[in-house]
């Protein structure tokens, strides 16, 4: 087997809530993921899962420590280089899938894409194309975001979140609100991103059936990463 | 489409709430649309009022200023302070002294349209027992005609026949009234040092002022000169006038180099009634500026209801790489393009209005009201309608970019 490499480093985070009084919601939180490597962090409501994947996902800036993404250190860089990092490095899949709700599936895939503007418009939708049919919607690309089904929904949101080929995607309760056959789907996709496509997946996750399918399990408790392989 | 993204989102933002672009676009239409109409108003009633006095005053007029007795010994001790009891004005005459080289250098002027003498004599119009005093001027009629435009006033005869005829005269209408004189009659005049003449009255005007119809007479130069008992090279005032009116103060302050008279600009000359003009240009721009400003919190108003309804949108556009700078410019574009929609059914508004009111009888010399279309007032209307759309819509803009998605995600 080949020498993993670190995709995304943490070195000792620390986060503070000030509302309503001072709270320590992460503690020194060091560790590392793997590139390739589909990762889920479980843990029970409010150990802080989500407070660290946003941290993760470079849209908290507001904590201690040091964050590195592909080598590159994350911690201290402005708003706007986040933003460019976050359109070419990270795709997001949330709980309550967050498509525009004006736009088509297809357009809504497009969308990080255009911005990105590194392929024409055409060649953008070719690849927005590929996504849906990834995830076996192609058929409703050119339909209103509101007018699919939760599952179908979060099936385009994937597809948004892959349109950049992003070296991660993160997830906050991916299958959360969707029902078993969606949830099997959308487990499938992802493990086949991690090991055909060789992207890092990093999900927070209640659902214990998902987690056991994930190559490894972090598990948090009371702001601080207390197994780092937890077996399920 | 090949949109930009930024434009793309904008664009469909206002697509898909039609109504609402609308409404907002539409706000700015009526701003818009009543700011020109007023401006043009104010502008219109301007140069309407500028016209009527034109046709009595000159836009300069240069003249003897009386002059103060001085002290005949001058003031060489400025610790004393020299002092005349009762202080005369020590004008002899009125007379301009060589007036012909005063008015060849005047026309050498650079913008100096029309160069004319006048002699002004008190006088008395007599027509049997009926007497009423006045003003002739002297002139030479073809002149005061370019200057004046006298004949646009006649109610009977013609100004011209006032060359062929050595002792004719025009005079208001108010005079002809009070006097029940018709045109070709003769009338008596008696000027202020004695001389009585007998006039043939060759035309017969009306001006928007009945002060001036009652007072007022144009004779020929030569005549003035005879009931004054002077000679012909005797001139009281120089008249001029420039192609731009509203650079007389600047010209006669040029002119105070070149001559020991006095030179008097219209606007000095007709202090109250620029006072007045000031005053209408405040009010208006004061009421236009306020619908104009109604406008634009209506366009606040929505763009602010737009982002409220999209702080999911904007989270998401922020997480998946939009940054602040790109939010900002959707929403600034989603006003312009209101703002654009607006102004532009503002302008035609504004014309529409315009042409309306234009067409309204109001009588009087004038006889249509005094509005027109003005380019550069359509010019200003649609850079200030653009510019108070940009600020209604900067401010939630950087609201909008300052969101924080992660707020809106955990909720």
């Amino acid at each position: 087997m080949m020498e993993k490499q670190v995709i995304l480093k943490t070195n000792r985070i620390a986060k503070y809530f000030y509302e309503p009084v001072k709270f320590k919601a992460l503690n020194d939180i060091s560790f590392e993921v793997f590139e390739s490597e589909f990762v889920t962090m479980i843990g029970k409501s409010g150990c802080g899962k989500s407070t660290l994947l946003y941290i993760l996902s470079t849209m908290d800036t507001a904590y201690e420590g040091e964050l590195f993404i592909a080598g590159q250190k994350i911690t201290g860089q402005k708003q706007d280089q986040l933003a460019a990092i976050r359109n070419q490095n990270i795709g997001f899949v949330f709980q309550f899938h967050y498509l525009l709700p004006e736009f088509s599936c297809l357009k809504n895939v497009m969308i990080p894409a255009l911005k990105l503007g590194k392929y024409s418009y055409e060649e953008v939708e070719e690849q927005a194309y590929q996504k849906l049919e990834l995830l076996g919607i192609k058929d409703q690309a050119l339909k209103p975001a509101a007018k699919l089904s939760g599952g179908q929904q979060q099936r385009v949101a994937i597809a948004r979140a892959l349109i950049n080929s992003p070296k991660i995607i993160m997830c906050d309760e991916p299958t959360g609100n969707l029902d078993s056959k969606n949830t099997e789907i959308v487990l499938e996709t992802f493990q086949q991103l991690s090991k055909e496509f060789g992207q890092t997946i990093i999900a927070v996750t209640h659902d214990n059936d998902f987690a056991s399918k994930s190559d490894r399990n972090i598990e948090m408790g009371d702001g601080k990463i207390i197994n780092h392989d937890k077996k399920i | 489409m090949k949109l930009n993204v930024n434009s793309d989102i904008a664009l469909t933002h206002l697509l898909t709430r039609k109504k609402q672009t609308l409404i907002a676009a539409m706000g700015v239409t009526v701003g818009i649309g009543i700011f020109i109409f007023m401006i043009s108003l104010v502008v219109g009633f301007n140069r309407y009022s500028d016209e009527a006095l034109f046709k009595a005053a000159p836009h300069l007029r240069i003249y003897k200023d009386d002059i103060l007795s001085q002290p005949l010994i001058p003031q060489s001790n400025s610790g004393y302070t020299a002092v005349i009891v009762n202080p005369k004005i020590t004008n002899l005459s009125n007379a301009l002294i060589n007036p012909e080289k005063i008015m060849a250098d005047l026309i050498k002027q650079e913008d100096v349209v029309t160069v004319a003498p006048q002699v002004s004599v008190n006088l008395f119009y007599n027509n049997g027992t009926s007497q009423i005093n006045g003003i002739a001027s002297g002139v030479n009629i073809l002149e005061a005609n370019a200057m004046f435009n006298i004949q646009s006033t006649m109610l009977a005869g013609d100004v011209r026949n006032l060359v062929a005829t050595p002792n004719g005269i025009l005079i208001g209408v108010g005079i002809a009234k009070k006097l029940n004189i018709q045109l070709h009659d003769n009338i008596n005049v008696t000027s202020s040092v004695g001389v009585v003449k007998v006039m043939k009255v060759e035309g017969i005007f009306k001006t928007s002022n009945s002060n001036i119809d009652l007072t007022k007479s144009y004779v020929n130069l030569a005549v003035s000169q005879q009931l004054l008992h002077q000679s012909s090279s005797y001139v009281t005032d120089i008249l001029v006038n420039i192609k731009d009116p509203n650079e007389a103060p600047v010209f006669s302050k040029r002119l105070k180099t070149l001559t020991i008279y006095k030179v008097e600009d219209w606007q000095a000359a007709n202090e109250q009634t620029m006072s007045s003009k000031k005053t209408r240009g405040v009010m208006f721009g004061a009421i236009s500026l306020a619908i104009l400003l109604v406008a634009a919190f209506g366009i606040y108003n929505i763009i602010n209801m737009t982002i409220k309804e999209k702080l999911n949108d904007i989270a998401i556009l922020k997480a998946t790489g939009f940054s602040g700078k790109d939010v900002i410019n959707i929403f600034i574009k989603e006003t312009l393009i209101m703002g654009f929609i607006g102004t532009l059914i503002g302008l035609l508004l504004a014309a529409g209005l315009i042409k309306v009111v234009s067409g309204i009888y109001i009588g009087g010399d004038r006889e249509y009201f005094p509005i027109g279309f003005e380019l550069s007032i359509f010019i200003a209307g649609a850079i200030i309608g653009m510019l108070v759309t940009l600020g209604a819509g900067y401010i939630p803009a950087l609201n909008a970019a300052k969101i924080d998605p992660i707020e809106i995600f955990r909720k």
